[in-house]
């Protein structure tokens, strides 16, 4: 068995709301190897984008400690963090949050200006790769909310990442449209071998998934069968 | 550059719209420094040929007024010309008249009163120059442009003094919005004292004069004005003694100052709403890796292109107006360093704006390009 690319050991989080303290992650231990597609379901406010914010270095963790592909978060100055997550971390958000401004091609050569990436995909290629080679020029507003989805994936996988996180990706698709995007997101995580972490609400989509842990105020449960 | 360029051709009509006015600031900017140079050139380009570096006036004269109240005794020259680093000191008369030529022509003129072989001789550009005689004078070429031309009689309203005019130097030499006109010292001062063609002349008449024009670097005015009891001013301070000149360069500074205040609060406002609209899109794009200071140097380059091809659309425009508005009567004057200056000043200006409008970025938590925080 190969080494966990994300793994997240006793992690806990906990923020100030007024008086109170809110536990947002509490003591939670997540392993995941490269090529796994791990979906994190619960009801709303259970703690599931904390977990891939944390996961992604944007925040720290109160207790606990994360580490992406064997180098710890901890212990990382924000610059550092900003070029871990440029090089060896994707983000699939909901609504595909795409830059208005830019033209499907331009969608994946973005994250491709921001600094040095070692051996990055080519864009044209991965564009054909999701079925959009036919729309690079188009901007985001011309596409259908499935195939500004799949862009905002290409757009996450651009870099090669080690480990790719996903919030909600099917929050705004229809039905068909969802079973595409997350064959999509379970295709490129066993081909690529990128360990991603998938948090949704859509159960008719986790039998793409390796597995499914169930979230429940901060606290990860037991994984699942699919 | 890869964003900030494409979200301007994206978004051509907000920016447009936001060029258009930096442009329009800028042809006002261009219009404004055109006026005020032709302002100076009319206020004091009669002085500013003068090869004098300094005037020195009568003790506690109106520093505002310096020129048409001075009465200085003709005894100071010869005390400045003795003061350490003066080159030459030469008397120096100042006088304002109103006159009509013999082809019925009207004329204002500053009559500047000087000796022949002084360093303060004018060169003409056509006709001759002063030659001794006492009715002489030699005009401005902007006077000439005013229908006035050698061989006219000038009769001067005041004291029915006949002046020929012999010759026209070149360029302009205006004083207090009026040409200028050389003519002999002695009958400057017959001039000024009012003395009537025939009326006998007093002797004092011929030991005033205006100031002292004194040429030298180095020169301790101080020392000299504590010698002969005058008070000096360089030439560039004695250009505030001529009239109106602090006032109308004063108010034009003052509305140039308010322009660059405007544009700055412009830019700085249109980039703080579009950095607020931008907010999602600047979280998305720090969640993925983009270092502050490469969203901070991508809304400058934005910025920066904005205020220059704005400014330099308006600049061209202005350049054009003002091309326009110079061929009429108004002072306009068309010179490349204080628009170069301008035009600086209001990119720099303007970009300091769009800096603190964009500082924002560095504010703008990733987090909340997650979940339920959008």
């Amino acid at each position: 068995m190969t080494a966990p690319t994300l793994v997240l050991d006793q992690v806990s989080l906990y923020h100030g709301d007024g008086d109170e303290t809110i536990t947002a992650l509490d003591h939670v231990d997540l392993s995941v190897q490269p090529g796994e597609l791990v979906a994190i379901v619960g009801p709303s406010g259970a703690g599931k984008s904390s977990l891939l914010a944390v996961a992604g270095g944007l925040i720290q963790p109160s207790e606990g400690r994360v580490s992406i592909g064997g180098v710890e978060l901890a212990g990382l100055n924000a610059r550092r963090l900003t070029e871990l997550r440029r090089t060896s971390v994707g983000f699939v958000f909901q609504s595909a949050n795409l830059v208005p401004a830019l033209t499907a091609v331009d969608q994946l050569r973005l994250p491709l200006t921001f600094g040095a990436v070692e051996d990055p995909r080519d864009p044209l290629e991965l564009l054909g790769e999701i079925g959009l080679a036919a729309k690079a020029k188009r901007r985001p507003h011309q596409l259908s909310g499935g195939e500004r989805q799949r862009l905002g994936i290409a757009r996450a996988l651009v870099t090669r990442p080690k480990v790719l996180l996903v919030d909600e990706p099917t929050a705004a698709l229809d039905r068909q449209r969802s079973q595409d995007v997350v064959a999509l997101l379970a295709e490129e995580t066993r081909s690529h071998g990128v360990a991603t972490v998938m948090v949704t609400h859509d159960h008719d989509v986790l039998h793409h998934c390796t597995r499914v842990h169930e979230m429940i105020d901060g606290r990860l449960g037991a994984p699942a069968a699919v | 550059m890869f964003l900030a360029l494409r979200e301007i051709t994206f978004a051509r009509g907000r920016f447009a719209l936001m060029g258009s006015v930096v442009a329009l600031i800028a042809i006002l900017m261009v219009l404004l420094s055109e006026l005020s140079v032709g302002l100076v050139n009319d206020g004091v380009s009669g002085l500013q040929r003068l090869k004098a570096t300094s005037f020195a006036f009568q003790e506690n004269v109106s520093k505002d007024a310096a020129f048409s109240r001075s009465i200085v005794d003709r005894e100071a020259v010869d005390v400045w010309a003795g003061q350490q680093g003066v080159q030459e000191a030469a008397p120096f008369g100042n006088a304002l008249i109103n006159g009509k030529t013999d082809r019925g022509v009207d004329v204002d003129l500053a009559l500047f009163g000087i000796e022949l072989d002084s360093f303060l001789a004018p060169e003409v550009d056509r006709g001759t120059a002063l030659s001794g005689a006492r009715d002489e004078v030699v005009i401005s070429a902007t006077a000439a442009e005013s229908g006035v031309d050698v061989g006219d009689t000038i009769t001067i309203e005041q004291t029915g003094t006949t002046l020929r005019v012999v010759g026209v130097m070149p360029d302009q030499h205006t004083f207090g919005h009026v040409d200028v006109g050389y003519l002999p010292l002695r009958t400057w001062q017959e001039i000024r004292a009012g003395v009537r063609e025939g009326d006998p002349v007093p002797d004092r008449v011929y030991d005033e004069i205006t100031a002292v024009a004194v040429l030298g670097d180095d020169v301790d005015l101080a020392a000299g004005d504590r010698a002969a009891g005058t008070s000096s001013m360089t030439t560039e301070e004695s250009f505030g003694a001529s009239p109106g000149y602090t006032a109308e360069t004063s108010t034009l500074m003052l509305i140039q100052v308010f322009l660059y205040a405007i544009s700055a609060l412009v830019v700085g406002a249109f980039f703080t709403v579009l950095t607020i609209q931008r907010k999602q899109e600047i979280a998305v794009m720090r969640a993925m890796g983009a270092s502050t200071r490469y969203l901070l140097r991508d809304s400058l380059v934005q910025s920066f292109v904005l205020l220059a091809v704005s400014t330099a659309v308006g600049v061209g425009l202005g350049l054009l107006a003002g091309g326009a508005i110079s061929a009429t009567s108004m002072p306009f004057a068309l010179e490349a360093a204080p628009i170069a200056t301008a035009t600086a000043t209001l990119i720099v200006l303007g970009m300091i704006g769009a800096a603190v409008a964009v500082v924002r970025i560095i504010r703008v938590d990733p987090l909340t390009a997650l979940g339920e925080n959008r």
